[in-house]
């Protein structure tokens, strides 16, 4: 496998930010839920998905180890980076706005995770695959939660179908991001490491018309798309959201420098 | 079951329209022999009420078979014997007080 | 502690002479600890009593949630919040087994959380104040969970079915909640001097703040003798009081930490420590909503109820429609 460390690097720090960046997001909700139920349950995605992060960042800083002779742990990789070195897409940085708005983004996202999960539990590199079986059933379970409620949502009231459509609309062009393959999704795919994302796409359009459909909510239909020319959050290029995101997220691990807590 | 049937006949007389109906929530473990009544909680339709029974109840503990019935829909004898305790999830370390070893030296936590 | 100001409507406990042969019949099971049931007959202060108490309880539980999720987005390590986030989420699945141990009794979930928002009711004083840094996180698992274990394990005997059933499932939960602040605060007492004021800090102002949790001193609550003789408050307020600064004492030496009371000292002849004078026109001023965070508090739980109406509202219309559906196609 060390042939394909340096890519295999990139792409653990892009599923493992990917991850964190969400999770940061959900749990900015706890407490705040339109209901209760929905604050437990969206701590539970939450957790998933810190959860997960915390896997692929810790493997990524082994590949790190075995390539510069000492990786980085957890939470330096976490909380000592700043936004140009993170791999997460941009759409999970975008901000939880209204209850349609998280869950379009959530929808667009687990859909797409859970595809790309099942294809890294194939994986020729056996953590890998280990770490994305535990991950699939887990993203099921997010897939079947935020499809359930746009449905929910687009076709409930007048009020909620105006906001899943503008949801839906607005986070549309984030998502082309989520499928471009560069040169290291390439040379992964090419080795077995990671599932070529052209299958992926297509399954996940069809997935998402679907679940759209049954919203009674219009596909949107716009080809632009940020990320475009590889200059998307996988190769650190991000939104202005990050920042402050980041700012928020390491201002302890920045203000007290080398304490442990 | 030692539940009141009598949850919707006492709704208040300015009914809250958007309230969600309340669902009695019975839990059969991986290796139990029958469903146990572990609560109650609020969901539009069955269909939720199992996934947030699920959230709630399991913290999605696997191999768990979950039944969940509109309190509504509950008919009770007189009141029974006493309920089953619940178990919480195993799938997360830190739930369990001796995930944090604690100074022998210090009592009471 | 969630009695705070809680009424039972009865100047002096009944005796029997004042009760019908159902009241009676109903204390004698109270008596000999048969647990009270939903369907069971209860005197109408009974009902009214623990209604008021079990839902502040549950509100506690939940507006419990925003001081501590305030760190969720900034917790110094991903261990740490992810600890976090599920005692967070303990809260709030606390408050959802009290609240369905109080629609027992015949109210609606929906109702007693308007009741909060209309000011009506009140959640433990405790959660009015601010979290101002990640060592008040660990104090508030140490001391606020520890006081709150302190109550609610009595409570595990409650003459009240659900409410009994309801504390013994949390009771199991909570002791994770008090380790983990504890963990907290035995990081930062280790670590750098910076991290290590920051703990005396925090604790110099949770202290009495925690003391207060439990309601004023026993001469002047004068509704608990009913309570204690219906076996919903199992305590007084000054002997939980008492036990929890003897336990919490030797915990904070462990630390390293000073306690804020220049009284503070053991007393041998009596066996317990003795304490300095609490200021209760804090705790009174904090109960009549000028504490720190009142306002704030109560507003961000009226902002996320009226914000979320439209999702309520549209789940609702989503199983309406769905159900037309359904019966249209079987017919």
């Amino acid at each position: 496998m060390s042939a394909h460390d340096e890519p295999l690097l990139e792409c653990l720090l892009r599923l493992g930010d990917t991850d964190l960046v969400l999770a940061q997001r959900l749990g900015a909700w706890i407490g705040h839920g339109p209901v209760l139920e929905e604050d437990i349950a969206l701590a539970n995605v939450g957790l998933d998905l810190l959860g997960q992060a915390r896997l692929w960042l810790g493997y990524a800083g082994e590949v790190e180890a075995r390539l510069a002779g000492r990786g980085r742990s957890e939470d330096e990789l976490a909380f000592l980076r700043d936004a140009p070195a993170f791999r997460n897409v941009q759409l999970v940085e975008q901000p939880n706005g209204d209850y349609a708005a998280t869950m379009a983004r959530q929808l667009y996202f687990d859909h797409a995770h859970l595809l790309l999960l099942q294809g890294l539990a194939r994986s020729c590199d056996e953590r890998v695959a280990a770490i994305a079986a535990k991950g699939v059933k887990e993203a099921q379970y997010h897939v079947e939660r935020s499809s359930d409620w746009v449905v929910r949502l687009g076709d409930g009231t007048d009020e909620s179908h105006a906001r899943m459509q503008r949801a839906i609309d607005d986070l549309w062009p984030y998502t082309g991001e989520l499928f471009a393959a560069d040169a290291v999704d390439v040379a992964l795919s090419d080795a077995g490491v990671t599932p070529a994302l052209a299958p992926i796409e297509a399954a996940w359009h069809e997935a998402i018309g679907a679940v759209l459909d049954e919203a009674t909510l219009i596909r949107p239909s716009g080809t632009w798309m940020h990320g475009r020319g590889h200059r998307g959050g996988k190769q650190g290029v991000h939104t202005e959201h990050l920042g402050h995101l980041l700012a928020e997220m390491q201002f302890l691990q920045r203000a007290y420098p080398g304490a442990s807590w | 079951m030692s539940k009141t049937a009598v949850q919707s006949a006492a709704m208040p007389a300015a009914p809250h329209e958007a309230e969600w109906p309340l669902w009695e929530v019975f839990i059969r473990s991986q290796h139990g022999l029958a469903h146990k009544h572990v609560g109650s909680l609020h969901a539009p339709d069955a269909p939720l009420a199992i996934r947030n029974a699920r959230d709630v109840y399991t913290r999605r503990n696997e191999g768990v078979s979950i039944w969940v019935v509109r309190s509504a829909d509950v008919h009770a004898s007189a009141p029974g014997d006493r309920e089953p305790l619940f178990d919480p999830a195993n799938d997360k370390v830190y739930r369990h007080p001796t995930f944090f070893p604690m100074p022998d030296e210090v009592k009471h936590l | 502690m969630y009695a705070q100001l809680v009424d039972t409507g009865l100047a002096k406990v009944q005796d029997a002479s004042h009760m019908s042969a159902e009241e009676q019949a109903f204390q004698a099971r109270v008596d000999a600890d048969v647990k009270i049931e939903a369907k069971d007959f209860m005197p109408d202060a009974y009902r009214r009593t623990l209604v008021r108490q079990i839902q502040q309880h549950a509100h506690s539980e939940i507006v419990g949630m925003l001081p501590e999720g305030n760190w969720i987005g900034r917790a110094p390590t991903l261990a740490r919040k992810a600890i976090l986030m599920a005692k967070v989420q303990d809260e709030g699945g606390h408050g959802l087994y009290l609240y369905a141990a109080a629609e027992t009794l015949g109210v609606s979930r929906d109702q007693l959380i308007e009741d909060l928002h209309a000011g009506k009711v009140k959640y433990s004083s405790i959660f009015n104040y601010p979290t101002l840094t990640w060592a008040d996180i660990g104090t508030i698992g140490w001391l606020v969970d520890g006081a709150a274990i302190m109550n609610q394990i009595p409570l595990c005997r409650c003459s009240y079915g659900p409410y009994a059933r309801a504390m013994i499932r949390i009771c199991k939960e909570e002791s994770f909640h008090q380790r983990q602040g504890f963990d907290i605060l035995m990081s930062l007492c280790k670590g750098t001097p910076e991290q290590k004021a920051m703990a005396q800090d925090a604790l110099d102002r949770w202290w009495w703040p925690s003391l207060m949790m439990f309601g004023p001193p026993d001469a002047e609550s004068v509704h608990s003798a009913q309570s204690a003789r219906w076996k919903i408050k199992l305590l007084s307020n000054d002997e939980l009081r008492q036990r929890f600064v003897d336990q919490t004492v030797p915990q904070a030496d462990y630390l390293g930490l000073r306690m804020p009371d220049p009284d503070l000292r053991w007393n041998e002849a009596r066996g317990h420590y003795d304490f300095g004078a609490i200021d209760w026109s804090e705790f009174h001023a904090v109960l009549k909503g000028n504490g720190p965070c009142n306002r704030e508090r109560l507003r961000a739980r009226v902002d996320a109820w009226d914000e979320g109406r439209w999702v309520r509202e549209a789940a609702i219309a989503h199983a309406g429609k769905k159900a037309r559906r359904a019966a249209a196609s079987a017919a």
